[in-house]
């Protein structure tokens, strides 16, 4: 190998129903690292891109949620390994992206990693922690489990390009929802390279759908669209957070308020996020003979 | 043969206590609201049974300050043992007011008072004794060690059951150790009132609970109010998203518990006697102001005309009158308003084409009655299959295949219930696998308890009541 040889620079695409289209509006705009030097251009979603990825996550949503949490806990562990198979390429990118030092990256590469594991660990436990048997007061039979509310459109955090993206999609596909990702803006590399991960793992297309771009310009048209069930506020532009809401009250769509400032994402997270896509279904029968 | 003639039995209404005036409850005291004093109807005669003082916005803050204080210094700070001996009193002194509640609640409200005794009073008592056991088990429930209250709880509720509403909103926010500030509805205030008689001489510290009487304003006015930390609602979908828009940005939680249009889905191998009587439960049950109610039958087509024929002999059977005659089936609607929009609705339905069928019982010459009514050949386009009607009336629609009885059932932005009938295990857990509904009812219907959690998917509403899952509401987790 020549050191002298030209690299091959990738072309950084959407993540829409597995596939990869550039954006449907011929949009892009340029990607810098932290120093300001050009790392690549990235497609910029656009609303109708957005429209097609909640077409995507909708159609993949009956058989997502209808797999058995054995094989959801599979395919999240497969994500992890593939993950792992790509670590350095992950480093380089979320070194370039968030100005951090390799040995920090690195750190955070594998906290993301560790994460879809943690989750995976979940999609067979949360009904047994969340759901219930209920004691009646008769002659009946009464259950509840948690079932997953449906197609989630997730803003992602700006500043935590990977380990950040990682804890606020795996929560969501775990427990059998779908969902429609608009990536941090300035940061959005390392997304790309997820999606290619998800792409070759087991997750089925339309499951997880990532759209580069502007949250500002996307936003408002994820939170009103009827066949959106929840929001995930957490990298939703703050002057925007209240329109979001209202909007999304338009449908009655459940919503994942964020602090302003962005949680420290090394830490270990509790089920919450779990639980804020869940619904309870509660079945009652008669007892009898 | 020999006919017997029909004799009623009715219940006394002096059991009920009733009082000429009811004043609002703020801050321990039942005091004068400086609102428009409004007058609740008895809507089985169209009379005036009490006047209500209720309150003005300067009311409602004096309430939510009153909360604020009494969360502060005494609630929020209490053990969850003390909590708990407060709320087992308030449900013993339901249970042992049982009886005069539950005619005050047919008088108030129009419905059955065989349907207040057995189901809404009970219920009612039933929700605090078991959030009492709650209160310092909260450790226990899965939200982490020692989940702290919210604060002060906005809550407005509906008049299809008063009290037990009242009961459901009440109950876990003072086990998780909130305060309140609840507005009952409108048309039905009495019973909420009484439960503050209650809640007095249970010695609840003053401020605790507030119970302020008004229009839908005064809701909007408590909902908004920045010193209230958390809202819940049951009502229209539609005031359901005014709120959930005008909560944006503020943090305030939030859960609503919203309208339905429930599907009822009868196969061919279901029994028929009991599925008929499941029907009726689901759709005339409190005159099918029930925002669960089973309001789209779905038939299997091979036995659609078999079961319309016996839903009718059955449905003429209902007797519908006085609400305090132990023997009506059918009360009264709610309010002339209801009535007006039940009328438009069924009229929307002959306009659209369905077939329209009434019983022909009798109906009272004074208040506010409609015979109950069963339209077949609805599609789903119609209004009738797509709208919450919210009252005595059902739109029957058909079907094939379990695939086709999913996609109907599930053909409309609501999911709070749905009912299946068939003999066939493996069926009913197919089905109740894929509706898209907070509470499915297999060869059954209608049924609450405090330990179930109840809510809807969707535009229905989020957010549970009862169970462990009900909690949530009223922690900061």
């Amino acid at each position: 190998m020549s050191e002298n040889r030209l690299g091959i620079a990738k072309t950084y695409k959407l993540y829409v129903g597995g596939a990869f289209p550039r954006s449907e509006s011929g949009r892009s705009y340029p990607v810098n690292d932290s120093k300001g030097k050009f790392l690549a251009n990235a497609a910029q979603a656009s609303r109708k891109d957005a429209r097609e990825a909640v077409v995507a996550a909708r159609k993949a949503f009956p058989k997502w949620s209808g797999a058995t949490a054995y094989n959801r806990g599979q395919v999240l562990y497969r994500v992890a390994e593939l993950m792992e198979g790509r670590r350095e390429q992950f480093v380089t990118e979320v070194a370039a992206s968030e100005g951090v030092q390799t040995r920090r990256a690195q750190s955070l590469v594998d906290s993301a990693i560790d994460r879809w594991v943690w989750y995976a660990g979940w999609t067979d436990k949360i009904a047994t922690v969340l759901g219930a048997a209920n004691p009646v007061a008769g002659p009946y039979f009464s259950f509840t489990v948690p079932e997953p509310t449906g197609v989630v459109a997730v803003f992602a955090p700006q500043e935590s390009s990977l380990l950040g993206l990682v804890s606020v999609v795996a929560p969501v596909i775990a427990s059998g929802n779908t969902a429609v990702v608009v990536t941090s803006k300035e940061r959005p590399l390392p997304s790309i390279t997820l999606s290619e991960v998800l792409a070759t793992s087991d997750v089925p297309g339309g499951v997880v759908n990532i759209l580069t771009g502007s949250a500002v310009e996307l936003a408002p048209w994820l939170a009103s669209h009827a066949d959106v069930n929840a929001l995930d506020l957490t990298g939703a532009p703050t002057i925007l957070r209240a329109e979001l809401e209202r909007a999304a009250a338009g449908t009655v769509k459940r919503v994942l308020r964020a602090p302003s400032a962005e949680p420290d994402w090394t830490k270990q997270p509790d089920i919450s996020r779990l639980r804020a896509y869940l619904e309870s279904k509660t079945v009652w029968h008669p007892l009898g003979v | 043969m020999t006919t017997w003639d029909y004799a009623p039995a009715p219940e006394s209404r002096d059991i009920a206590n009733l009082k000429p005036s009811y004043r609002m409850f703020v801050d321990g005291k039942f005091v004068e609201g400086t609102g428009e004093p409004l007058k609740s109807v008895n809507p089985a005669t169209e009379e005036v049974l009490a006047e209500v003082s209720t309150a003005s916005p300067s009311d409602v803050d004096t309430a939510v300050k009153a909360a604020r204080r009494a969360y502060d210094k005494v609630w929020g700070r209490m053990p969850g043992a003390e909590r708990a001996k407060y709320i087992f009193r308030i449900a013993r002194m339901i249970a042992e007011r049982g009886r005069e509640l539950a005619v005050l609640e047919s008088l108030d409200n129009g419905k059955p008072i065989k349907e207040s005794r057995d189901t809404d009073i009970p219920t009612a008592s039933a929700h605090f004794f078991y959030h009492a056991g709650w209160a310092d088990k909260l450790d226990y429930a899965g939200y982490g060690p020692s989940p702290r209250p919210l604060g002060v709880t906005g809550q407005v509720i509906p008049w299809n059951f008063p009290l037990l509403m009242a009961a459901w909103k009440i109950a876990p926010a003072l086990a998780c150790g909130n305060t309140v500030v609840l507005k009952p509805a409108e048309t039905t205030p009495l019973t909420a009132l009484v439960l503050a008689e209650i809640i007095q001489q249970a010695d609840l510290p003053p401020g605790v609970v507030n119970i302020i009487p008004g229009a839908g304003g005064i809701g909007a006015e408590l909902v908004n109010h920045p010193q209230v930390d958390k809202v819940a609602f049951t009502g229209s979908t539609e005031v359901g998203k005014l709120i959930q828009g005008s909560l944006a940005g503020t943090g305030k939680k939030l859960t609503l518990e919203l309208g339905g249009k429930a599907a009822n889905i009868v196969f061919d191998d279901a029994p028929l006697d009991q599925a008929v009587e499941g029907i009726v439960n689901g759709i005339f049950f409190n005159q099918g102001h029930v925002c669960c109610a089973g309001s789209r039958l779905l038939v299997q087509e091979s036995i659609a005309d078999e079961l319309l024929e016996k839903l009718r002999t059955r449905v003429s059977t209902l007797r519908v009158g006085d609400p305090l005659d132990k023997n009506t089936d059918v009360g009264a609607i709610n309010s002339s308003e209801q009535l007006a929009k039940i009328r438009e609705l069924t009229q929307a339905g002959e306009d659209e084409g369905a077939e329209r069928w009434t019983s022909p019982c009798s109906l009272p010459d004074k208040g506010f009655f409609f015979a109950p009514t069963v339209f077949s050949n609805v599609s789903q386009a119609m209004r009738i299959a797509r709208e919450e009607i919210f009252g005595p009336v059902l739109s029957v629609l058909t079907f094939r295949t379990p695939e086709e009885a999913v996609a109907k059932a599930n053909n409309t932005p609501y999911g709070l219930s749905a009912g299946i009938w068939t003999e066939k295990g493996s069926r009913i857990l197919y089905m109740a696998d894929r509706m898209r509904a907070g509470v499915v009812w297999a060869n059954t219907f209608n049924r609450f308890d405090p330990t179930a959690p109840f809510g809807g998917y969707q535009e229905s509403g989020f957010g549970r009541e009862g169970g462990r899952a009900g909690l949530e509401a009223y922690l900061d987790v």
